[in-house]
């Protein structure tokens, strides 16, 4: 995983609440066996809408997606995560996340910022000013900040608890973390009573 | 069921379970918990085994896991064990489908997992195999790259979705680090009216707490109505947790649990049997403890409930009709029922009761279980499916299949004109052959209207099994009292 410590780039608005995984990537693109070339899918009913943000133009190399209340629920596809990424989105803002998506993200190297709704909604503004202003996300300070146009100077605090910012700032394998705690799982193992189900 | 309780004081049952998995904690870290189940299907897991290779990694415990193929699996010209997956006798037309199949056989091979392949009689949909084979148990720590797998909570063990990281995790160190959710209490006090299912029930749940109410939370439904549900029942309502947001759903096993268990292929026997009652007796939250949030509906209130938008919690009962976006007082709801209305192609103010449909499906893990199909059946035996409409009937397992076979509801569905199916997600999700096509709409027993789930431009009425079978029957959403 890259590890994730600043990041400044423009910010796409997506004004829509509940946007579950299932339109972020439907579930005829989840065939594929790599983790790779998801960013097709992205959206993609409504890539075919002219009118779709992501199809204007002005957003075009855009890294931060801002998205409305519970964005990224329902099913557990880290498909999303990885067409999100592949499509070069960096940083994902919104006031609540679906649950799994949210570690998802956070495994795969994707920030996930929840950020207070009124925040939320002045980065879309200011997404949809005309030139949209670079927004930075950072980690390090766990701020978000406008550098310029109308809202420029704006800065927003966000929460993240230690231990995630800390592996996202390492890019830390979450494998080779919990391997590191190898006899503390054996010696759990060996306490398992032996009517416990098993499926070999 | 291992090592003695950390806290004293008194504890929910979700907090039970968390505990007596711990394998470490420290502060200011996940704690690390031990996983006693990994479900896996060919969806969500190939990457992660490729992370494996990668890493020169093993399956720390193939005999805690297992696999099925369910999501990309035809539900034709399936003949039984040993239809071939490559060549011309395949049901798997889409080459990208059976490259996905191919790679789990492969994996399930190099890494020694047992799996249930199509046209085995032990395949089936992941949420209905697990319980039917007696593998998800009072409790177990559960876990499957699949957010309904809150569905076996239904059996009083900790489950829930994950993604394929995660699973890479649960099949590299069969623990997963995790940071304990919150505790939600939904009582649910009463009895259910007559004509009143688990579904209308938890589709009533939802449309209450609101899509994003159960955000962080594990939920544990209690009271009357719930204990009074059957095993399958209950299986329903903690399969629809994930669609308000909860990290799990929770049921404290009873008599109808260890009923239900009893005498299944990998449930305990003998002198383990009891020893396994004993410890599952003491499953259940303590009468003092503290939950974060609570919850309470009046199951009597209640009656059979449709989704009219695109999200689980857009549902109102039969009787409503469809709610006009600008009587809705929170903007980014009327906003959100605005695109469902545009969407769904429904008028505000249309009777549900009016609403035609093309395609019926009877299905899914939420309601693909005998009880589901018997409760279809019951309503479709004499009756005939309404002209221009479809009906897919399919069984949430190939054993489920089985069972229905034995007592003759196929021949009820079949002679009512509907279709009679093999095992698998069929029309739940559209990644096989089943599928809406555009502005098709369906009244469907899965668990997501989401735009496009049931296929690109297919709008989706989610329904109780029997409102499913009235709808086929009268061709508009109906409910059995209707007929
Ligand atoms: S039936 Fe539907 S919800 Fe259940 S596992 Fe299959 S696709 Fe997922």
């Amino acid at each position: 995983m890259q590890p994730f410590t600043t990041h400044t780039g423009r910010a796409v608005p997506l004004r829509r609440t509940n946007v579950d995984t299932d339109q972020i990537i439907p579930a005829s693109y989840l065939k594929r066996v790599s983790r790779d070339g998801f960013g097709d899918g992205l959206f993609a009913a409504w890539r075919e809408e002219p009118s779709f943000v992501l199809n204007q133009p002005r957003y075009d190399g855009a890294t931060i997606l801002v998205a409305g209340l519970d964005f990224a629920t329902g099913s557990s596809r880290e498909h999303a995560v990885w067409a999100l990424m592949d499509y070069g989105f960096k940083a994902v803002i919104a006031p609540r996340f679906g649950d799994i998506f949210r570690n998802n993200a956070t495994k795969a190297g994707l920030l996930p910022v929840v950020l207070h709704e009124k925040s939320v909604l002045v980065l879309q503004e200011a997404a949809e000013e005309d030139p949209a202003p670079e927004i930075t996300v950072d980690l390090t300070a766990r701020e978000i900040r406008v550098d310029s146009g109308t809202h420029g100077g704006l800065v927003a605090p966000f929460e993240i608890d230690n231990y995630t910012r800390w592996r996202l700032m390492e890019g830390l394998d979450d494998i080779g973390l919990t391997l590191r705690h190898e006899d503390a799982i054996s010696a759990f193992e060996a306490t398992r009573p032996a009517w416990l189900p098993a499926t070999a | 069921m291992n090592g003695p309780a950390e806290s004293s004081g008194p504890r929910t049952l979700a907090e039970k379970i968390w505990a007596s998995h711990v394998v470490r904690s420290a502060d200011g870290e996940p704690d690390l918990l031990y996983i006693d189940l990994h479900l896996v299907h060919e969806v969500t897991s190939p990457q992660a085994f490729d992370g494996l290779r990668a890493a020169g990694r093993k399956v720390r415990r193939p005999d805690l896991t297992i696999a099925t193929e369910d999501h990309n699996v035809p539900t034709t010209g399936i003949t039984g064990p040993g239809v071939p997956l490559i060549g011309p006798g395949s049901p798997v037309t889409d080459p990208v489908s059976r490259t996905q199949v191919q790679a789990l056989r492969k994996n399930a091979e190099e890494f020694d997992i047992r799996l249930y392949p199509m046209g085995d009689a032990g395949q089936g949909i992941v949420h209905v195999i697990g319980p039917q084979m007696g593998l998800t148990q009072p409790g177990l720590t559960i876990v499957c790259g699949d957010s309904h797998t809150s569905t076996h909570g239904a059996m009083g063990a900790l489950a829930f979705g994950i993604g394929t990281s995660e699973v890479e995790h649960v099949l590299a160190t069969q623990t997963l680090p995790s940071v304990k959710p919150k505790t939600m209490a939904i009582t649910v006090d009463g009895a259910l009216p007559e004509g009143v299912s688990a579904k209308d029930l938890i589709l009533a749940i939802i449309a209450q707490v609101g899509t994003g109410g159960g955000q962080g939370f594990i939920v544990e439904y209690r009271g009357a109505a719930i204990r009074a549900l059957s095993m399958e029942g209950r299986l329903t309502v903690c399969n629809m947790s994930i669609e308000f947001g909860a990290r799990a759903g929770l049921i404290a096993p009873d008599e109808v649990t260890f009923e239900y268990l009893k005498g299944r292929p990998h449930a305990p026997s003998g002198a383990e049997w009891d020893a396994a009652v004993a410890y599952w007796r003491t499953l259940a939250s303590d009468e003092d403890a503290v939950f974060d949030a609570e919850v309470t509906v009046d199951a009597a209130a209640l009656a059979p409930y449709v989704t009219w938008g695109t999200n689980p919690g857009q549902a109102l009962p039969l009787s409503a009709a469809v709610p006009d976006p600008a009587a809705i007082a929170d903007a980014d709801a009327a906003l959100a029922a605005e695109h469902a209305l545009a969407y769904m192609g429904l008028a505000a103010g249309t009777p549900l009761r009016d609403v035609k449909v093309d395609t019926v499906f009877v299905g899914s893990c939420t309601n693909g279980r005998l009880s589901d199909l018997r409760a279809a059946a019951e309503v479709l035996r004499g009756r005939q499916v309404a002209d221009g409409v479809r009906m897919l009937v399919v069984p949430g397992s190939m054993e489920v299949r089985r069972l229905a076979e034995e007592e003759g509801l196929h021949e009820v569905f079949t002679t009512a004109g509907a279709e009679w199916r093999s095992a698998g997600c069929s029309m739940c999700l559209a990644m096989n052959p089943d599928k809406l096509a555009p502005g098709e709409r369906s009244a469907s027993t899965s668990n997501r209207n989401f735009e496009g789930r049931q296929g690109k431009g297919g709008r989706t009425h989610l329904v109780s099994p029997a409102v499913a079978a009235a709808t086929a029957v009268t061709g508009r959403l109906a409910a059995p009292a209707d007929l």
